[in-house]
């Protein structure tokens, strides 16, 4: 369960971007962040894993004010959290499967544990025929379930998604969004931020829309409410 | 941390020293050059150094007695000398002992003065700490019986002038040259982590810790460093070993002597290697830094 009391953001330039957030996510929710550009929907996500700092409020994450985490405690935050980006920001020099194991080398899993983990998120997403292949050769669908993979890799109880399907197709982004409800309906938290009203609209799950560092609507079952 | 782990950091380590290639010359470089200069300079001072000891040593002063005084008197005078603070030794000398040295020294034709010797007895004193030397000398000379102290006035002060001055200039210089040295791996490392922000900032995503992102690239810093001080150890060895034939016989007769061969270059290498990996993991250390935070 992630839960913000009186959460304010204020950047060094001075611009708001969380204005009093007061919301809470259950465990297993399907939350879509939406609403306009810079309206704070990034800085909604990013500080739910400590990327940043709210200016003050409290951010709980199962019990744990995690606004007040030693940074040295962050990396043990992160591994309970996975996340999934609109460049995917996979490492290009490394293979799928590499790039999958390389999130458990990373907390010194055992290697055979490793193996058998990657090759589970490798048949999950469909591309276990493709675990020696360098990210540069597969398709911008396929990285962003490579990316997934690697999201859920560890198992976590929450993934945060921001604008998962932002650089793909529609055909594509259909199929992402599928891997999404497979990972929610198993008992994973999802929170994706996103500008596609069509998926919003089809899919329908509980919308928050910010606008202007404020929480405008939170709708269980919500739509996407903007002109694409 | 776990042993799989740490050769993993090594492993990787390694793989970047050669996907880096340019980059590591250029640090290798850059460390190559630095303790070249620090090694040289570094053996020229200690060297410097001994030479300075060995001339300290030698200072010591003549403590000439007034011809009148009786053997009873003299012992009352060594007890006298010995009490002061800082004496380190006294040595009683007869004329006729200065007068067999000096016939032996300069020659048969000092036999003359064996009829009427001209010389005085004295006290040979060497001070604890060379500088007191200057002290002692006033101090003993205002002694009742003490006809005159000797002691190379002048000179010895303006030596050890010279002496604190270049041991000064020395640490000042083997100082700047490390810092040098390390702001440039430094820099060198930095553009290699520049390149591996992607990396690195993917590594904070999926939880590993500092520790984890860092110590490759202190690896990395130590094999900088040991690669970088291979050629100044191999250079420094050459260089040391032919100055020290080629000086050996030629201080032979002196009271001054450089350090001996065989365990300075081994303290001198360790020291090369030693500042190489230091230079290393201090370069790749402040580097990576701004890059950890989280």
């Amino acid at each position: 369960m992630i839960q913000m009391k009186e959460v304010y953001k204020k950047y060094p330039n001075g611009i708001m971007a969380a204005n009093g957030f007061d919301v809470c996510i259950k465990q297993g929710e399907f939350v879509y962040v939406v609403g306009p550009s810079g309206a704070g929907k990034s800085t909604f996500i990013k500080m739910m894993y400590r990327e940043e700092k709210p200016t003050t409020g409290e951010i709980l994450a199962n019990g744990v004010d995690i606004t007040r985490l030693k940074d040295k405690r962050v990396p043990y935050l992160r591994r309970n959290i996975g996340v999934v980006f609109q460049d995917f920001k996979l490492l290009n020099r490394l293979t799928v499967y590499e790039n999958i194991a390389f999130a458990l080398e990373v907390i010194e899993e055992q290697p055979t544990k490793i193996k058998k983990r990657v090759m589970e998120v490798l048949n999950l997403v469909g591309l276990k025929h493709k675990a020696r292949m360098m990210p540069d050769e597969l398709s911008g669908g396929e990285q962003q379930r490579i990316s997934i993979a690697r999201a859920i890799v560890n198992k976590p109880k929450v993934v945060i998604a921001d604008e998962p399907t932002g650089n793909l197709d529609p055909e594509t982004s259909w199929e992402i969004m599928t891997l999404f409800e497979e990972i929610n309906a198993i008992g994973t938290t999802i929170v994706m931020a996103t500008h596609n009203r069509e998926i919003v609209n089809t899919i329908r799950q509980r919308v928050i829309a910010i606008e202007n560092g404020v929480i405008v609507r939170d709708e269980q079952r919500g739509e996407y409410g903007y002109e694409s | 941390m776990k042993a799989r782990t740490m050769r993993r950091h090594v492993r990787e380590s390694l793989k970047s020293l050669v996907r880096n290639g340019w980059m590591t010359f250029a640090s290798v470089s850059a460390v190559t050059v630095t303790l070249l200069l620090v090694g040289v300079f570094t053996a020229l001072m200690l060297n410097m150094n001994k030479a300075a000891i060995d001339i300290e040593q030698d200072v010591e002063m003549n403590v000439y007695i007034e011809l009148e005084a009786t053997d009873e008197a003299i012992t009352g005078l060594e007890e006298q000398i010995d009490e002061l603070s800082g004496v380190e030794s006294s040595t009683y000398s007869t004329k006729e002992q200065e007068l067999s040295d000096l016939i032996e020294s300069v020659g048969e034709e000092m036999e003359l003065f064996e009829q009427n010797n001209p010389l005085r007895n004295k006290f040979i004193v060497k001070a604890t700490d060379p500088k007191q030397t200057e002290r002692l000398a006033t101090e003993i000379g205002d002694f009742e019986l003490v006809s005159s102290v000797e002691y190379g006035e002048g000179k010895i002060e303006q030596l050890f002038k010279v002496l604190d001055i270049s041991r000064n200039v020395g640490v000042v210089l083997i100082l700047g040259l490390l810092f040098t040295a390390m702001f440039l791996i430094s820099n060198t490392i930095k553009i290699t982590i520049v390149a591996r922000r992607r990396e690195i900032e993917i590594m904070k995503l999926v939880g590993a810790s500092n520790w984890f992102i860092r110590i490759p690239f202190i690896f990395e810093g130590i094999w900088l460093g040991i690669i970088g001080s291979i050629l100044p150890i191999t250079l420094v060895s050459i260089l040391y070993y032919n100055v020290y034939e080629f000086m050996r016989p030629r201080l032979e007769t002196s009271f001054i002597q450089m350090l001996e061969f065989t365990p300075f270059i081994y303290q001198i290498n360790a020291l090369i290697l030693l500042m190489g990996v230091v230079i290393g993991v201090w370069g790749s250390f402040m580097s990576v830094r701004k890059f950890l935070k989280v």
